[in-house]
């Protein structure tokens, strides 16, 4: 997906609020309230791209893994990098939403650690947005396991049993779908 | 209510905080929980204490690798403990470490057998307190996995059932280590079998109560 700034873009943004938090673990309430803002708004991005249809889950999963964060804040470490910390809080979060919700989800595919700081709020929007415009264009065969299984996280099983079509067919129609995305997204010449 | 009325709210009741203080509380709870495994040896069980031939037992060399082995076991599971508890610390260093050390007795054991004549082996292996020996393990074990088990849970275990493992691991091993003062046996082969076996009850009771206990 978008991974347009680098490395050192995610550093900074990662050495920023790890100053925040640590001046506010020291007991700065302004510098704390700035962490948990720009926290709040990086969850949001990081959660809604994985609850593509449930957006109203999305506000409540944001305020419950900044309540997680608050409340577990004594186990940050401030001599170790923030983002692995804050990766695992909110993947534990959402793994325990889905449990709830009696969704499985193989926890694997929420393990990208860099999608967290990845990314304005802004660029996200953009992007899942031309990301549904490439996909209209896909047959529904093809459109339909790539939205289930690779947005919302479902597997292959529950997507077959959701679209009936057989398992096969999903993931035929899964390798199929990127492929076809692939070309539509390959630059022209 | 909407998420910067939380955000108030949080920033409110945020006093200074630091992970150090909580290191501290660790370590009172693995003292607490072993000085009662303790007591329980030395006082409840009464014949439990230290071996009488305690003396000689010490210049037995094979006292100071039983004692070596439950030490390491012990220190590496207390170590995987705290680091199950926070987020986003890799715990794969601390496995590989644990195998180290269960492979290494294992390998003494394997060449003890090896040295041995093939009638003497079942003895080596049995000693003469297998029947007893994992079960005094587990049971000195659930103090000091009470007081890892009260710890763990202030802190935050992404994997319960990982989280549980360890704890019960480490409460295993700390208790092999105080029973190892009272065990009679010094072959490697007894050793490598059943006190690993009694390190591991507790860590499958802890793999299975995890989900229960460490749920956040």
């Amino acid at each position: 997906m978008e991974r347009t700034d680098g490395k050192a873009a995610l550093d900074a943004r990662e050495a920023r609020l790890r100053t925040l938090l640590q001046n506010g673990l020291a007991g700065d309430g302004g510098e704390y309230r700035a962490f948990l803002e720009a926290l709040a708004s990086h969850l949001r991005q990081f959660l809604r791209r994985r609850l593509r249809n449930r957006a109203d889950d999305v506000e409540d999963l944001v305020q419950e893994c900044l309540i997680a964060v608050h409340d577990k804040r004594h186990t940050y470490d401030i001599a170790q990098p923030l983002t692995p910390w804050l990766h695992a809080i909110a993947r534990y979060k959402l793994a325990d939403h889905f449990r709830r919700s009696r969704i499985q989800v193989a926890t694997d595919d929420v393990d990208v650690e860099i999608d967290l700081l990845a990314g304005s709020a802004e660029d996200a929007t953009d992007a899942s947005r031309d990301v549904a415009k490439l996909l209209a264009r896909l047959p529904p065969r093809q459109r339909l396991p790539i939205v289930h299984v690779k947005l919302e996280g479902l597997t292959v099983a529950q997507t077959a049993a959701l679209t009936g079509m057989s398992a096969s067919a999903v993931k035929v129609g899964i390798h199929r779908g990127l492929k076809a995305l692939a070309a539509l997204v390959r630059p022209r010449r | 209510m909407k998420t910067e009325q939380l955000i108030d709210l949080l920033t409110a009741r945020a006093a200074p905080v630091s992970q150090q203080y909580f290191g501290r509380r660790y370590a009172a709870a693995v003292a607490a929980g072993t000085a009662c495994a303790l007591v329980a040896m030395l006082a409840a069980l009464g014949p439990l204490g230290p071996r009488h031939d305690f003396a000689v037992a010490m210049d037995h060399p094979m006292f100071w690798v039983k004692l070596a082995f439950a030490a390491g076991m012990a220190t590496l599971g207390i170590a995987g403990a705290w680091r199950v508890s926070i987020p986003g610390r890799p715990v794969r260093g601390v496995c590989q470490a644990l195998g180290v050390v269960a492979g290494s007795i294992w390998l003494v054991a394997a060449v003890t057998l090896f040295e041995a004549a093939p009638a003497a082996r079942t003895a080596l292996v049995l000693g003469s307190t297998w029947r007893v020996c994992p079960w005094l393990i587990a049971g000195l074990s659930i103090p000091v996995f009470i007081a890892i088990t009260w710890f763990v849970r202030r802190m935050a275990p992404t994997n319960p059932r990982r989280a549980g493992a360890m704890a019960g691991l480490a409460s295993g091993a700390t208790a092999t280590l105080i029973y190892s003062f009272h065990c009679p046996e010094l072959e490697a082969p007894f050793f490598a079998t059943w006190y690993l076996i009694g390190m591991l009850l507790p860590t499958i009771v802890g793999w299975t109560l995890g989900e229960r206990l460490f749920r956040w």
